[in-house]
C-alpha cells in the first residue's frame, strides 16, 4: 500500500529535523570527550577541533587518577546502585505478587498506599530522614543511601511489576499448587522467571536516578569514604576548576559507566515502555 | 469448635511475608519522615526546647520580609522554570515522537537512542558542560553563533540576572526532552493501524492526521507527562546547585524551591541552618505538589476520554 505520508520531500524534512536535533543532543557530550584528550593549549585554541598527533594528550586523565580517589567513588556508586536495584526488584516483586495474586482485606488500600510514592518525591522528607539516620548512626554509610534509594524505587517497581504479574496465567500457578508447591516456590520458581523482562525495565528506570543523584549523597553521605561518583565529580570540579584537562577527563570518566549500561539496556527500556506498563 | 476452624481459612502468613519488606522500608524511610517533616514545621526551637507554635513558621515564611522575599522569589522562579518546560520540553518531545513514530522512517532507533542520551547523564555533567559551552572564556557558544552570523547576540547568559534562569530552564529542557519523547512515542505506537487507515480512507493524512486523529488519542499520555514535569520541576535542585551553587546566583535570580529548601535547612555562609523553617519550606513544597497532582487526578484525568482498542 502506498501511503500519501511517505512522499520524498516529507521524508527528507523528517530526517533533517531529526539529524539536527540529534546533533543538539550529542554535541555537548562529544565536546567534553573530544577535549578531554587534548593538550591544555589545544583545548583553548581550538575547542571544536579533533585531537591530532600534536594536540593529543592524556594529561587530564593522569591528574584525575592520581588526585581524586575515583576508583573508590566508582566502587561506592556501584555498590549503592547494585544493592538498591536488587532490593527494589526483590521487595517490589514480592509486594507486587501479593497485591496481584491474592484477594485480602485492605489489598486495594495497600496498593494505593504504595503508589503514593510515585507522585510524592522522597526528597521532601529529607530533614526527618537525616535526623533518622543520625539517630540510628547510619549517617555517612552506604547503607543510608541504599535504604533511601530502595524506598524511592519501590513505588514504581510495585506498580509496574504488579501490572505484569496479573498477566501471568492462573492455570500455571494452580498447576503448581496442585503439585504441592508452596506459595513461596510458586513466586520464586514460576512467576519471577516469567516477569524477567519487566524486571529489566524497572532496573533501568531505577538505576539512572540513583547513579546520578546528588542530593542524598551530599546530605546523607558526604564523607570521603562514602562519596559516590556524582558527588566526587562535583567536588573535584570545585577544586580543579581551572585545570580544564582534569575536569574534562573526570567528566568523561563519569559518562562512561552510565553510557555503557544505557546502550546495553536501551532496547529493553523502549520495550518496557511500549509494552504498556508505564502508559 | 472444629466446624468453625474448617470454615475459617487459615491466616495466610505468606501474604504478610511478601508484603512486609516493601511496606516496612517504604514506611520507615519515606512515609514516616515525610509526616515527621510536616509535623516539625509546626514546632520551633526556643532556648534549646522544642515548642509547638502552630502555623507561626508559615506566617514567618510568607509574611516576614526577611523570609518572604526569598520565598516568593523562589516560588515565582520555580513557576517560570515549569512554564518553560511546558512550553518547550513537552511540545518538542511530542514533535520528535510524532516524527519517530512514522512507520517507514529509517534509523528511528538510532535517533531515539541518541536523543535520549542527555537524559541519562548526571546533572554534574550537564551543568558543567553547559557552563563551559556558554562561557565567554572558552568561546564555543560565540563561535557557534558566528557560524550562523548571530555572534552579536552572544552574552554571558548564565551570569546575567535577566537571562540566567531562562538559560538554565533551557538546559534542563535539553536534558529531559527524552522523557516526553519516549512516553508519547509509546502512546503513538499503540494507536491501532485500522484507525489510521480509516482516517486515510477519509483523506486525512500527514499533519492533519496528527492534529485530528493522533493528538486526541494521546491526550491522556500528555496529561501524565505534564504531571511528571510538574512534580519534577517543583522538586528540582541539582541542576541549579551544580551550575550556580547553593546561593543560586547571580543575586538569587535562579533560586528555586529546592535550592531555597537546601539553604534554609543547612544554612549557607552567614545564614544559620534552621530545621524547623526548612520543614516549613518542605511542607509548602509538599502542598504545592499535592495540589498539582490532585488537580490533575480529579480535575483533568477524569475528563480525558480514554479510548480502549
Amino acid at each position: 500500500m502506498s501511503r500519501a505520508t511517505s512522499s520524498l520531500p516529507r521524508t527528507i524534512a523528517a530526517h533533517t529535523i531529526l539529524i539536527a536535533y540529534t546533533a543538539i543532543a550529542l554535541f555537548p557530550v562529544l565536546l567534553i570527550v573530544v577535549n578531554a584528550f587534548k593538550t591544555r593549549k589545544a583545548i583553548f585554541r581550538a575547542p571544536m577541533a579533533l585531537p591530532d598527533a600534536e594536540s593529543f594528550s592524556l594529561e587530564g586523565f593522569r591528574t584525575v587518577l592520581s588526585q581524586g580517589d575515583f576508583t573508590a567513588y566508582f566502587q561506592n556508586s556501584l555498590i549503592v546502585t547494585v544493592v538498591s536495584i536488587a532490593l527494589v526488584l526483590l521487595f517490589g516483586a514480592m509486594a507486587a505478587f501479593a497485591l496481584s495474586e491474592y484477594r485480602f482485606r485492605g489489598s486495594r488500600l495497600t496498593g494505593l498506599y504504595l503508589a503514593l510514592g510515585i507522585m510524592i518525591p522522597i526528597r521532601l522528607g529529607t530533614i526527618a530522614i537525616l535526623q533518622e539516620m543520625v539517630a540510628t548512626g547510619l549517617v555517612n554509610t552506604l547503607t543510608a543511601l541504599i535504604l533511601v534509594y530502595t524506598a524511592q524505587g519501590l513505588p514504581l517497581s510495585v506498580f509496574i511489576l504488579s501490572e505484569f504479574m496479573s498477566q501471568v496465567s492462573d492455570d500455571l500457578k494452580n498447576a503448581g499448587r496442585i503439585d504441592g508447591l508452596s506459595e513461596y516456590r510458586i513466586f520464586f520458581r514460576l512467576v519471577l522467571p516469567l516477569v524477567r523482562p519487566a524486571m529489566a525495565t524497572v532496573a533501568v528506570f531505577t538505576m539512572i536516578p540513583i547513579w546520578n543523584d546528588l542530593w542524598f549523597p551530599l546530605i546523607l553521605a558526604p564523607s570521603e569514604a562514602t562519596k559516590t561518583v556524582t558527588l566526587g565529580a562535583q567536588m573535584f570540579i570545585g577544586q580543579f576548576v581551572t585545570n580544564w584537562n582534569a575536569v574534562l577527563a573526570a567528566l568523561s570518566l563519569a559518562i562512561v559507566p552510565v553510557m555503557i549500561l544505557y546502550l546495553l539496556f536501551s532496547r529493553q527500556l523502549i520495550r518496557g515502555i511500549t509494552s504498556g506498563a508505564v502508559k | 469448635m472444629t466446624a468453625i476452624a474448617t470454615r475459617r481459612p487459615a491466616f495466610r502468613w505468606h501474604i504478610v511475608v511478601f508484603l512486609a519488606p516493601a511496606v516496612l522500608v517504604y514506611t520507615a524511610v519515606m512515609i514516616l519522615p515525610l509526616f515527621a517533616t510536616l509535623q516539625q514545621s509546626l514546632y520551633r526551637e526556643v532556648d534549646n526546647q522544642t515548642v509547638f507554635v502552630g502555623l507561626d513558621n508559615f506566617r514567618t515564611l510568607l509574611g516576614d520580609p526577611r523570609w518572604s522575599s526569598s520565598f516568593w522569589n523562589a516560588l515565582w522562579n520555580n513557576c517560570w522554570f515549569f512554564i518553560v518546560h511546558m512550553a518547550l520540553q513537552n511540545p518538542i518531545g511530542i514533535a520528535l515522537a510524532a516524527l519517530l513514530s512514522h512507520p517507514k522512517l529509517r534509523f528511528a532507533s538510532v535517533y531515539r537512542t541518541a536523543i535520549f542520551v542527555p537524559t541519562i547523564l548526571s546533572f554534574v555533567i550537564v551543568g558543567f558542560v553547559w557552563k563551559l559551552i556558554l562561557s565567554p572564556l572558552w568561546g564555543v557558544a560565540p563561535s557557534l553563533l558566528d557560524l550562523v552570523g548571530l555572534k552579536v547576540l552572544f552574552e554571558p547568559w548564565l551570569g546575567d540576572e535577566t537571562y540566567a534562569l531562562t538559560a538554565l530552564s533551557l538546559i534542563s529542557v535539553w536534558q529531559f526532552v527524552g522523557i516526553p519523547m519516549m512516553l508519547i512515542y509509546a502512546a503513538l505506537l499503540s494507536i491501532p493501524n485500522e484507525v489510521l487507515e480509516a482516517a486515510e480512507c477519509d483523506g486525512i493524512t500527514g499533519i492533519a492526521q496528527f492534529w485530528k486523529i493522533k493528538l486526541p488519542l494521546i491526550l491522556p499520555s500528555i496529561g501524565i507527562v505534564s504531571v511528571l514535569t510538574f512534580v519534577g520541576n517543583f522538586n528540582a535542585f541539582d541542576l541549579i546547585y551544580v551550575a550556580q551553587g547553593a546561593l543560586a546566583g547571580p543575586n538569587g535570580s535562579t533560586d528555586i524551591l529546592g535550592t531555597f529548601l537546601y539553604r534554609t535547612f543547612f544554612g549557607f555562609q552567614l545564614q544559620v541552618g534552621d530545621p524547623n523553617m526548612g520543614a516549613a519550606v518542605a511542607s509548602v513544597m509538599f502542598l504545592i505538589i499535592l495540589a498539582g497532582v490532585s488537580l490533575y487526578l480529579f480535575g483533568i484525568q477524569t475528563r480525558l476520554r480514554r479510548y480502549q482498542f
